[in-house]
This record gives C-alpha cells, sequence and structure tokens, in this order.
C-alpha cells in the first residue's frame, strides 16, 4: 500500500469519527426542537453533550486539514468547488457553536428562543449539506483538465443528493436521540427512545431510496458491488437490531448499531470512491485519484509519523473524558449551559 | 471589484476580526491557570471565584474565536485554491498537526475543564486548564510555522510545478518562526493581560467588589509588564531579521525610498508621497544612525532603499512592481510600535504600584488610563499583522507565488460577495452580543448580584451563592 493510499484511509476515518461523534450531538441538536418540551429538557439535552460537542467538531477540521496536507489538489478543487454549500455550512457551524455558549446568559425568551432557532438550523444544515456533497462528489461533477470544477445549481442540487443529504439527517436524529436516552434520566430518557423508535421508519423509506438511486445515479455498484452489497446487508442487520435493541430498552446496544449504520454508511462513500477522491462528469480522465490528488512522499511520510503517533494519545483522552462524564443527567442535575 | 480583490478584502476582515479573539483566549486562559492554582495552592475560596469569573469571560471569548477560526481553515480552499495547490504539501502539515496536536487538546480539556469542577479531584481539573494552555500555545506555533513559510519559504523544493517539503525540521525551526512565535505569543499574553487589568481598573473606579480585583490586577500587571518587554525586544530582532530576509518590508515600513547614507537616520514620522516614491517631509530624531542601529544593531550602515530593491527584483524576478502599499505598512508599523511604548510605560507604573502594595492608592486618572489602554493590545496586534501581510505584497509566499496568482480561478465574484455580506453580517452580530456579555458578566461581577439570583438559567449564579 502506498502512503497515499493509507492517507486516503485515514481521511477516511475521521470523516467516520466525525459523522459517528458530531452525529450524535447533530442529533441532540435537532432534538431539542423535536423532543424536548420545557426549557429544563432542552437544557438537559443542551448539557448532555456540553462537553463533547466542541472536540466532535475538531474531527471535521482534522479531516479537513489531512486533505489539505495529503491531497492539496482534493481540498482545493472540492472547496473552491463547493463555495455555496460551503459558506452556508460555515454560517450555521458558526451560529450553532455560539449558541450553546450564549444560550443560558441571558434570562429572556427571546434570547433563548433566538439561539434555540441557531441550534436547531446548526445542527440540521450541516448534516444535510454534507451529504450533499457526498453524494455529488460519487455522482461526478464537471470538472475539467485543470482539476478546476464549475458546478451549476442543479449539479449540487438534485434528487440524488437531497435524498442523501435528508438521509444523514434522520440518521443523525435516531444516533441522538439514542443518545440523550443513553445520557439522561427520567421521562426525557424513555421519551427519546421511543421518538427515535418512530424515526426509525422514516430512515428506512430514505436509506433504501438512497441504496436505489445510488445504483442508477452512480457508479459504485458496478465497480464495487460485492463489497458494497455485504456492507449494505451488514448496515441492514445494524439497523433492525437498533430497532430490537430500542424496544428491549438496552440503549447502549442501540446507540452502537446506529452508529455501526452510521459509519458503514460513511465508509461506503469511501469504498464506491476508491481509488478517486472526486469523479469528473467529464471524462474519467480528468478524475481526481489518491494518485494524482496527492502530495509527494516525503510530505506524506512526516504527517503519518506524526499522526500515527498523535492519535492515540487523541482518542485516549477523547475516550477518558466521555468516561468521566458518564453519569446521566436528570431534572435535579446542576447544569452547566 | 473583481475575484482578487474580493477575496483580499474578505481575508483581511474574517481574520483581523479572528485575531480579536485569539491573543484574548490565549491570555485570559494563562490568567485563569494562575487564579486556579493559586486557589489549590492556598486554598483560598476568593481565588477559586476569581478563577471561575475571568473563565466565563474566557469561555464567552473561546467560543467566537473558535467558531471564526472554521472559517480560517476552509478559506485557503475556497477563495485560495491555487494557492492551496501550489503550497499545500509544505503548507498543509502544519494546519493538519495543528487540528490534531491543538484543538483536540484544547476542546476536550475545556469540556473537562467547564463541566469537571465536582467530577474531577481539584488537582486533574487543574491539570486540565493547564492543558488548554499548552494547546493555545501549541496552536499559535503551528500556525506561525504556516506563516513564517510564507514570509521565509525554508524545507521545500519546486517539483512537479509545485512546492514540495523536503526538510521538515527545517520548517519548524525556520528563522522568522524563531522571532515570530515569540513575538505573537508575547503579544498574546499581553492582551489577556491589559483585558484583566483593564477590568480590574473598571472595578476599581467602582470600588464594588475591588478588593477581589486588587490581587488579580497585581498579577496581570507583572504580567503585562513582562510581556510588553518581550514584545518589544522579540520585536526588534524580528525588524533586524527583516531587513535581511524582507529588506522590501522594512524599507516600507520606515517609509525609505532612496538608499541611506552610512549614518541612517530615524524619522518619527514621514509625509509618504507614493506616486513620487519620495517624502514630503521626515521628521527625524536627532539621534544619528538610529535607523542604521534599529537595522543592524550598530550606529553605522546603509539601509536599501525601496527604489533599488525594486530595481534588484526585477532582475531577479522579472518585470513588475514589487514595492508594497507604503503608506499602510509605513503607518501600522508605527501604530504597533506606539502602543507597545504605552503599554511599557502603563505597565511599568501599574507593576511598581503592585510591588509597593499601594494598588488601592492608585491616582483615578491612572485607573482611567487603564480602562482606556484595553484597546491599546488589539491595536497592535492589527496593525501588527497588517504590516507583516500588507508589506509582503505583492506576494504570498515571498519570492515564489505572487496573491494574483493564489486565488481561486473557478470562483465568481459573486459568490465572494455573497459570503462577504452574509459574514460580515453575522460578525457584526456576533461581536455585539459578545460586547453585550461581557459587559453584563463584568458588572455582575465574581459574587453575582441580587439580579443573578433571579436568573435560574445562569448556572454559575447557583454556583457562587453555593460558595458565598
Ligand atoms: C514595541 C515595539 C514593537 C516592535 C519593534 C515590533 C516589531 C514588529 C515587526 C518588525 C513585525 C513584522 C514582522 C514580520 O513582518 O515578519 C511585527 C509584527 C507583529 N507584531 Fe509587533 N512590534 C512591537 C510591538 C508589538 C505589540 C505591543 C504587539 C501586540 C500586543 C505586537 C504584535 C504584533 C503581531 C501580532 C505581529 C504579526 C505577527 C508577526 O509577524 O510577528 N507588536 N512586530
Amino acid at each position: 500500500m502506498s502512503l497515499s493510499e493509507l492517507w486516503f484511509i485515514l481521511v477516511a476515518v475521521l470523516f467516520i469519527g466525525f459523522f459517528f461523534l458530531e452525529g450524535f450531538d447533530f442529533g441532540v441538536g435537532m432534538a431539542t426542537r423535536l423532543l424536548a418540551k420545557n426549557d429544563t429538557e432542552k437544557r438537559m439535552l443542551i448539557n448532555s453533550i456540553g462537553p463533547f460537542w466542541d472536540g466532535n467538531e475538531v474531527w471535521l477540521l482534522t479531516a479537513g486539514g489531512a486533505m489539505f496536507a495529503a491531497f492539496p489538489n482534493w481540498y482545493a478543487t472540492l472547496f473552491s468547488g463547493f463555495y455555496i454549500p460551503l459558506v452556508v455550512l460555515l454560517l450555521a457551524l458558526i451560529a450553532r457553536g455560539v449558541a450553546f455558549e450564549f444560550r443560558g446568559k441571558v434570562g429572556s425568551d427571546s434570547w433563548r428562543k433566538a439561539w434555540d432557532i441557531s441550534i436547531f438550523l446548526g445542527s440540521f444544515l450541516p448534516p444535510f449539506l454534507l451529504g450533499v456533497v457526498f453524494a455529488t462528489l460519487m455522482k461526478g461533477m464537471p470538472i475539467d483538465g485543470d482539476m478546476q470544477m464549475h458546478a451549476g445549481f442543479f449539479d449540487v442540487v438534485n434528487p440524488y443528493s437531497v435524498v442523501a443529504g435528508l438521509s444523514v439527517v434522520c440518521l443523525c436524529i435516531v444516533h441522538g436521540l439514542m443518545f440523550a436516552s443513553l445520557r439522561t434520566e427520567g421521562a426525557l430518557r424513555l421519551r427519546a427512545r421511543e421518538l427515535a423508535r418512530k424515526w426509525l421508519i422514516p430512515l428506512a423509506v430514505l436509506l433504501v431510496v438512497l441504496a436505489a438511486l445510488t445504483f442508477v445515479s452512480t457508479d459504485a455498484f458496478q465497480t464495487r458491488g460485492v463489497i458494497l452489497a455485504i456492507m449494505a446487508v451488514v448496515g441492514a442487520a445494524a439497523f433492525v437490531l437498533a430497532g430490537y435493541f430500542m424496544k428491549q430498552g438496552r440503549e447502549g446496544w442501540a446507540f452502537g448499531m446506529t452508529g455501526t449504520v452510521i459509519a458503514l454508511a460513511v465508509a461506503a462513500v469511501f469504498v464506491a470512491l476508491f481509488p478517486r477522491v472526486m469523479v469528473s462528469s467529464l471524462g474519467s480522465a480528468f478524475d481526481l485519484t489518491v494518485y494524482n490528488a496527492a502530495s509527494g512522499n516525503y510530505s506524506l511520510k512526516v504527517m503519518t509519523i506524526v499522526a500515527l503517533s498523535l492519535l492515540p494519545f487523541v482518542l485516549a483522552y477523547q475516550i477518558w473524558s466521555y468516561f468521566v462524564f458518564h453519569k446521566r443527567i436528570h431534572e435535579k442535575t446542576h447544569l452547566e449551559y | 471589484m473583481d475575484v482578487l480583490d474580493l477575496a483580499r478584502l474578505q481575508y483581511a476582515l474574517t481574520t483581523i476580526y479572528h485575531f480579536f479573539f485569539v491573543p484574548v483566549s490565549i491570555g485570559l486562559v494563562l490568567f485563569v491557570a494562575i487564579m486556579e492554582t493559586l486557589y489549590v495552592v492556598k486554598k483560598d475560596e476568593n481565588y477559586k471565584k476569581m478563577a471561575k469569573f475571568w473563565g466565563k469571560l474566557f469561555l464567552i471569548n473561546f467560543a467566537v474565536g473558535v467558531v471564526t477560526g472554521i472559517l480560517q481553515e476552509f478559506q485557503f480552499g475556497m477563495n485560495w485554491s491555487d494557492y492551496s495547490r501550489f503550497v499545500g504539501d509544505v503548507f498543509g502539515a502544519p494546519l493538519a498537526i495543528e487540528a490534531l496536536f491543538a484543538f483536540f487538546l484544547e476542546s476536550t480539556f475545556i469540556g473537562l475543564w467547564i463541566f469537571g469542577w465536582d467530577k474531577l479531584s481539584k488537582k486533574v481539573h487543574l491539570a486540565c486548564i493547564w492543558l488548554v494552555v499548552v494547546g493555545t500555545t501549541l496552536s499559535a506555533f503551528w500556525i506561525l510555522t504556516a506563516n513564517s513559510f510564507m514570509q521565509q519559504p525554508v524545507g521545500f523544493s519546486v517539483q512537479n510545478g509545485r512546492a514540495e517539503m523536503n526538510d521538515f525540521l527545517a520548517l519548524i525551526t525556520n528563522p522568522q518562526l524563531i522571532y515570530e512565535f515569540p513575538h505573537t505569543v508575547f503579544g498574546a499574553y499581553l492582551t489577556g493581560a491589559f483585558v484583566v487589568a483593564g477590568i480590574c481598573a473598571i472595578k476599581m473606579l467602582g470600588k464594588k467588589d475591588a478588593h477581589l480585583f486588587k490581587s488579580s490586577f497585581s498579577i496581570a500587571i507583572v504580567i503585562g509588564l513582562i510581556s510588553s518587554l518581550g514584545v518589544a525586544f522579540s520585536g526588534h530582532s524580528q525588524a533586524q531579521h527583516l531587513v535581511e530576509t524582507q529588506p522590501m518590508k522594512m524599507a516600507a515600513a520606515e517609509g525609505i525610498w532612496e538608499t541611506t547614507p552610512d549614518k541612517a537616520p530615524w524619522a518619527l514620522i514621514s509625509g509618504i508621497n507614493v506616486d513620487g516614491q519620495k517624502n514630503s517631509f521626515e521628521l527625524n530624531l536627532p539621534i544619528p544612525g538610529l535607523l542604521s542601529y534599529l537595522s543592524y544593531g550598530e550606529f553605522n550602515g546603509a539601509v536599501t532603499g525601496m527604489k533599488e530593491l525594486n530595481a534588484q527584483y526585477n532582475q531577479q524576478y522579472g518585470q513588475g512592481d514589487y514595492i508594497p502599499p507604503v503608506k499602510t505598512t509605513f503607518w501600522s508599523f508605527r501604530f504597533m510600535v506606539a502602543s507597545g511604548g504605552l503599554l511599557i510605560l502603563l505597565s511599568l507604573y501599574g507593576t511598581y504600584m503592585a510591588l509597593r502594595r499601594r494598588v488601592d492608592k492608585a491616582p483615578r486618572w491612572y485607573w482611567h488610563c487603564m480602562k482606556w489602554a484595553i484597546a491599546l493590545p488589539f491595536i497592535a496586534n492589527t496593525s501588527g499583522w497588517i504590516m507583516t501581510e500588507v508589506g509582503r505584497q505583492p506576494w504570498t509566499v515571498f519570492g515564489l507565488m505572487t496573491t494574483a496568482d493564489s486565488v481561486s480561478p473557478n470562483v465568481s465574484s459573486g459568490s465572494v460577495l455573497f459570503s462577504i455580506i452574509t459574514f460580515t453580517a453575522v460578525y457584526t452580530l456576533l461581536g455585539g452580543v459578545m460586547v453585550y456579555l461581557f459587559v453584563k458578566e463584568i458588572k455582575k461581577g465574581p459574587s453575582g448580584e441580587k439580579e443573578g439570583l433571579e436568573q435560574p438559567h445562569d448556572p454559575f449564579e447557583k454556583e457562587v451563592a453555593h460558595v458565598s
């Protein structure tokens, strides 16, 4: 395996980590609207992700940084090509990030309402837009011989990409509701679990449509049919198990299963792409690949050493922080946010 | 305006804005860590109160710093994709390492610190905030590694039509970085110190809680003195280094058009005439050879002027105009240095009062000065970056790539305009909210007032009420 292939895997791992982790806090963010009945419940939800959401978001920053360092052409083409969606993504992340910190600082209702909107939109738009971007990456975008992407509105927004975006949103909602039921106590915990079960149905529909559209709109199943079929079967099994565990009230397991579905879905994108990183709709000669988009060998070697020596520590202290805050939040818990 | 101008405008706006918050975060978190250390060592609850009070301000500020920072990382790819392609091999690495090394550390341990007051032992909790201090400093180091490469490209060779890294060690021991890193970090500590000292001044003027703020002031002003001297010395060395590596920037910063005589005089201010390539007047200080001293460390030595340098660069890099916007570079340098001078004076007096334990006897005019002096480090930081970046023009990477070649070729000016307008709107709103919250928290103070207790939504209030 060449270093650029290794870095393709590392970028994939970073995105999987991001969607698994930030996935649930996006979901919890949306649950403040979908689930919470009063202000206390809203605050319980926000506090359930309070210590984690910022660290989770760093997975996205690291994935972006890794793309920049290991695949400058990928980073350059993607970020300049998806200009407007990324502006909206940034605005959403900005609104959401400060909302957690600011919401509890002033006692007035309209103040809290404004930040509630920020939290909801800031948790809905990013997974939606990232879903759109990843779907169109696979479908193919007008990328010319100079690796420049010139996309029109309908290249980015089309039935396939919208279904993908909604699927990611829905996945995050279910995953987030399971996280909420894992981190809270009392009525909220039970309602979160029940609501997660209800959302499984639209999610199932969306995922089936998404798989069908992927079959039609991309070459994924032609090139990687067997692996993707296996992943789909495993994913479907995890999905069914998630529903089963929710019914049984085994929240940890159910959360693990919704996480598995997310991880498989993200991994599938990278499996389908490889060895391409961006598909050109103008001809496969213009595809960006792991080879023509990568940095030089020296740079990749340095990055590999740095990443492999730091990542274990990062994982260790992030896991530790989940351990420190393993206690469930109930109505009388002292809430920071 | 074309895409290039718009992209530059956006870069200037968003980066200057982002850098209002960065130095405050770096400086304030150090202060919070010191306060909590005093609490743990001296077991005095007042220090805990103060650590929480400054911590609250730190967190408000940090939130804005983080969200505006995400945009910074995206912006290279969005607006400057040709730049990213050309230097990503070298420049991307420090950015990725910053995320991996620093951002994870900061974000995780801040989470542990905020939510861990009664879940972690005192010492572990204290260790968390110190790890955040380490994280913010590491973050500065890696991003400045990237910036230093733009000032003085090292550790690379041009291959396959782009800059490729061939010596990582050279990249992180870049001579430019050796000056830029301490200068920027001292500047950040100075900013934190003057934000703290200025808030203390407001409290001293108001008398409420004055006793709680006395010790904060004494510590802040000592940090302020040390770091203001640190900034001046490192800045002086950096200027000397620039004379060797980017003489054009330094000549512009001093408004030197013609190469000077051997004993070069230093002008306090000059009337820069860009079109005529000369100065309409120069107000020289009566110290012969002062500019030679500032440039070389001795009162002798001619300083090469911009015209001669431009001729040289035309030979070296091809036909073109290599003179940066002189007025901007000249005046931003002066604003920075003047702020630095004032900060040193204010720190000296404050430290004198603090060491003689006469802080409460300091005259009111001093507190008024300190209140307004909160603005000074922000002026210095901003003008410092303007000098560094504008003075490097027309280059993005000195001698290697011009700004005009760096911009994204596939992005329309409409797109950039859309993002400038939306970001400016959101940033303005954020700035307003932040100032409002800062004022509110400062008014409330560390003990919390009646007003605070009626707000069940402020969690810290309840805590403080328990304590007191
Ligand atoms: C007191 C005398 C000072 C001197 C002689 C000085 C000198 C310099 C010089 C020569 C540069 C340009 C570096 C380059 O282009 O490579 C610079 C940049 C800068 N200065 Fe200062 N400075 C002083 C005070 C300050 C103060 C008080 C602050 C902030 C509180 C500050 C913050 C900065 C920053 C943030 C930069 C940009 C980063 C960098 O290039 O280091 N400076 N300074």
